[in-house]
């Protein structure tokens, strides 16, 4: 199963999210921004980072970029993304997912370990967690204030595409403690903070169990290439 | 230089930290007539020709769909400078 993973000119976390996907027992591959073939892959992660200096908006020029465009329509007939963090900004730049994202309610970037809830299990992205299940993820991030109109929110709640909500904080001021959503279809998913980095012991977060033993992250990717294997 | 100017500004109801901060600094330096400040965008779109009704149909569709986001902001004009 591939796995492409885009690099742009800022991506921070390519590496990671390849590391993550060959963990998982998937195959990384390296995509280009500026190139428009995506190489015949199973499934897509747009990883976190600052693409283009994030100039004009978090994620507004990488969402125009070939190998975005292209991403687009293939997510359009179902193809499974993820989004991490810029790439959460890249899927609401490229309107695959609705509302936006703003500068932290109190201004600092965070970093810190983040308990999430999975609110929908159903997503290419999220279907070997339990409903409602409580994972640690790495949050890093300074415009990672979800926000949307009422009618969005609402919709959002009513058609159950909240895909995990901040459990006991809410780093950032996001609106309704969204921390990623998911498309219609379900194939799409985006989210702030990082699975990518919780995916091998000795080098994920603290859990109760033993220091840096989480590995949640690696459910994401585990999910996505169960169900393509099932597709 | 013939250009269309498109200026932008974060929502009304948004908190805009950068004219936050410059609120405070002018406040400190006496400035306590200022009630706020907010701060946003002009962006520049020059041309080597004349400027056509079709440009500014063009910058106004870029204006809404690209240099803006409305989820967080307003274009509160687009202008033609000969």
């Amino acid at each position: 199963m591939k796995i492409g993973v885009i690099t742009y000119p800022g991506t921070l976390d390519d590496r990671d999210a390849q590391r993550a996907i060959r963990l998982a027992g998937g195959t990384p591959v390296p995509l280009w921004h500026d190139d428009d073939d995506l190489k015949k892959v199973d499934a897509v992660v747009l990883p976190g980072g600052f693409s283009y200096g994030d100039y004009l908006r978090c994620g507004a020029i990488a969402a125009k970029a070939p190998a975005t465009k292209e991403v687009i329509r293939l997510a359009k007939k179902g193809l499974p993304v993820l989004g991490i963090c810029n790439g959460f900004q890249i899927l609401v730049e490229s309107h695959l997912l609705p509302g936006g994202l703003i500068r932290n309610e109190k201004q600092h970037f965070i970093c810190r370990d983040q308990k999430l809830r999975v609110e929908n299990n159903e997503t290419s992205w999220t279907n070997l967690f339990e409903q409602d299940q409580e994972i640690l993820i790495p949050l890093k991030n300074g415009e990672g204030g979800y926000i949307a109109t009422d009618d969005t929110l609402k919709m959002l709640e009513a058609e159950n595409r909240i895909a995990f909500r901040y459990v006991e904080t809410n780093p950032n001021g996001s609106m309704n403690d969204i921390a990623g959503i998911t498309n219609e279809r379900g194939n799409v998913v985006g989210l702030m903070p990082h699975p990518e980095h919780a995916v091998e012991a000795g080098f994920g977060p603290d859990t109760p169990t033993a220091m840096r033993s989480g590995t949640d992250g690696l459910l994401f990717f585990e999910s996505v290439l169960r169900m393509v294997v099932n597709s | 230089m013939p250009k269309i100017i498109v200026e932008i500004m974060p929502k009304q109801d948004l908190l805009d930290p950068q004219g936050k901060a410059v609120a405070t600094s002018l406040h400190r330096a006496g400035k306590e007539e200022i009630s706020a400040v907010r701060i946003g965008k002009r962006i520049e779109l020059h041309f080597d020709r004349e400027i056509t009704d079709q440009d500014l149909e063009m910058a106004k569709d870029q204006a809404s769909s690209f240099l803006s986001s409305d989820v967080i902001e307003d274009v509160v004009a687009i202008t033609k400078e000969d």
